[in-house]
């Protein structure tokens, strides 16, 4: 079974940002930059079926500006066999990613697409079922647990009120939740190893994707802050303020 | 042209979330269709027609949109949808799950969770596990988009009535199944939907101590959470993780005990009417937003507090 991974590129997740004071969007210079938390999880998740002998090939795809190959080269020290960057600099919406996916499931007929629920910088939450449409593949969002089970991939998954689990055709696409691994660290002879994996990059424009979108940006602010309250001494104060000045109980 | 709603439901009961979603297409102005799809689900559909402000319900009811499956959802909801200005639907796991299937398949990009209105095509949104509000404007035919319900109070359940209408078009994709469910049994009110939510964090210690927030829960009337540390190490189940990537609620009081308040979680619960924090560290960001800040040994304080409420 042939295992693609899409991995975002985003702000490290202990990265408070800030908005721009121009409100074009958030200050990203000088701001640590990392794999996408739910984008690792997915990689791993390649990573264990192949250790199981359930895959026998892992490629990892990003979609995204050159310094992506940073993120490329982790995924590649942590188990993924070669990987594909899609080089686009600006910002990109879900669709045109979903678009430029499609173009590589075409190309690389993978079994097996599995991507990050969400990534931590847009907080969009589509481009797995957008691919999905796309394919016409079976979509397994929210992850917590991935088998394969004969000829189908049954997927547990976390929803509103508790797990779901659905039986999917391969190929399918899965798109992770936190619970569904623990990632591990890739070792420094991996990342030596990772080095000399191939890496291949390729435009949007070979692969004769658009990246247009009918979303625009108009502009970014800073939410509305809340203050800090007050202290209160005792759980008997507490349950007075509560009662006679916040009237919420 | 008309705004389609999708309702959210379980095929018996139609749930809240679909009255924010009502209250956020009301804002946007024109014409609201609500779809009910789902098997065996005339009742819902008799809900929506009673709610204010409806002027049609149409009812999909096939065994195929038993379980909202997306592969089989999303084409009917797409072939519908094309003829609305607007498609909504809540941001809950199944407006999750199908309405990007949907956009895909109208060639447009979603705008996902948006929490205000600004006009028919212009929205407000947070980025960032909302450290910032993006506004953004759409240029599509029919613009899809998911609904943050903390972001719309809800409209009246009742007052209208609108005439239900029954669509055949049934889709079965065939490609997935529903296998089984473990739905969380909880006689306390449903988290999202609650008025009074009591969370625990790291600081709860393990699973088992979590029983001094579920009397204080039972006594309070409110729903418990917890923040993803609490989840990650074990201590509770995710479906009651609040945060960036689990639940968003709003509550009229939120009680976070021995949560330190990382970003993540703060995206979950800021926009509660009241909240009160309480940690042992005085040092702890949770303090920055709570209205009421106790320090305290929670194994004192909340058991006091059940005590003497």
């Amino acid at each position: 079974m042939k295992v693609l991974v899409a991995i975002k590129r985003v702000v490290d997740y202990n990265v408070k940002v800030r908005v721009k004071a121009d409100n074009s969007s958030v200050d990203l210079a000088n701001v640590k930059m990392a794999m996408n938390p739910f984008c690792e999880i997915a990689v791993e998740e390649a990573v264990r079926l192949k250790e199981k002998g359930a895959a026998t090939e892992i490629v990892v795809v990003s979609v995204g500006p050159t310094s992506a190959q940073e993120q490329l080269r982790t995924a590649l020290a942590l188990g993924a066999d070669r990987a594909i960057l899609i080089e686009a600099a600006n910002e990109l919406h879900s669709l045109a990613v979903a678009k430029a996916l499609k173009a590589i499931v075409d190309k690389e007929q993978p079994d097996l697409v599995i991507l990050g629920k969400q990534a931590i910088d847009s907080d969009n939450n589509q481009t797995g079922q957008m691919l999905a449409a796309l394919t016409g593949f079976a979509q397994g969002t929210f992850a917590s647990k991935v088998e394969l089970a004969g000829d189908k991939l049954n997927v547990t998954r976390e929803i509103d009120g508790g797990l779901q689990t659905v039986a999917l055709n391969l190929p399918a696409i899965v798109t992770t939740d936190l619970r569904l691994n623990e990632p591990r660290y890739a070792s420094l002879p991996n990342i030596m190893k990772a080095k000399k994996k191939p890496l291949e990059t390729v435009t949007p424009d070979a692969l004769g994707v658009s990246l247009a979108s009918t979303n625009k940006t108009l502009k970014v602010e800073a939410p509305a802050a809340r203050s800090a309250g007050i202290k209160v001494k005792s759980v008997a104060e507490l349950i007075e303020k509560l009662k006679n000045e916040a009237k919420v109980i | 042209m008309a705004i389609l709603v999708v309702a959210e439901h379980d095929n018996h009961s139609l749930a809240p979330a679909t009255l924010n979603t009502l209250a956020a297409a009301k804002q946007i102005g024109g014409e609201i269709v609500v779809l009910v799809a789902g098997f065996n689900a005339a009742d819902v559909a008799s809900a929506a027609a009673q709610i204010a402000g409806v002027s049609k319900v149409l009812l999909a009811d096939d065994e195929a949109y038993a379980h909202q499956l997306p592969e089989n959802v999303a084409p009917m909801l797409a072939n519908l949808g094309r003829d609305f200005s607007h498609v909504l639907a809540p941001a809950t796991s199944n407006g999750k799950s199908i309405l990007p299937r949907v956009a895909a398949l109208l060639d447009v990009d979603q705008i996902s969770e948006i929490i205000a209105v600004d006009s028919a095509d212009t929205f407000k949104r947070p980025i960032y596990a909302g450290n910032a509000i993006a506004t953004v404007q759409s240029s599509a035919s029919v613009k899809v988009i998911t609904v943050r319900t903390t972001g719309f109070d809800a409209v009246a359940a009742e007052g209208g009535s609108a005439a239900v209408e029954a669509i055949g078009a049934a889709h079965n994709a065939e490609i997935s199944a529903f296998v089984g469910e473990e739905l969380a049994k909880s006689d306390r009110p449903e988290l999202t939907a609650a008025k009074i939510v009591v969370s625990g964090g790291r600081g709860m210690g393990n699973g088992d101590n979590f029983k001094h927030l579920y009397s204080l829960a039972d006594k309070l009337g409110a729903a418990v959470g917890a923040s993803r540390a609490a989840v990650d190490a074990g201590f509770v189940p995710n479906d009651m993780q609040v945060g960036q990537t689990g639940k968003i609620v709003a509550p009229q009081l939120y009680i976070a005990v021995g949560i330190s308040g990382a970003i993540q979680h703060l995206a979950g619960m800021k926009d509660s009417k009241v909240i009160v924090a309480i940690n042992k560290d005085e040092e702890a960001p949770i303090f920055h937003v709570a209205d009421y800040g106790l320090v305290a040994d929670l194994f004192e304080a909340v058991p006091e507090l059940s005590d003497q409420l």
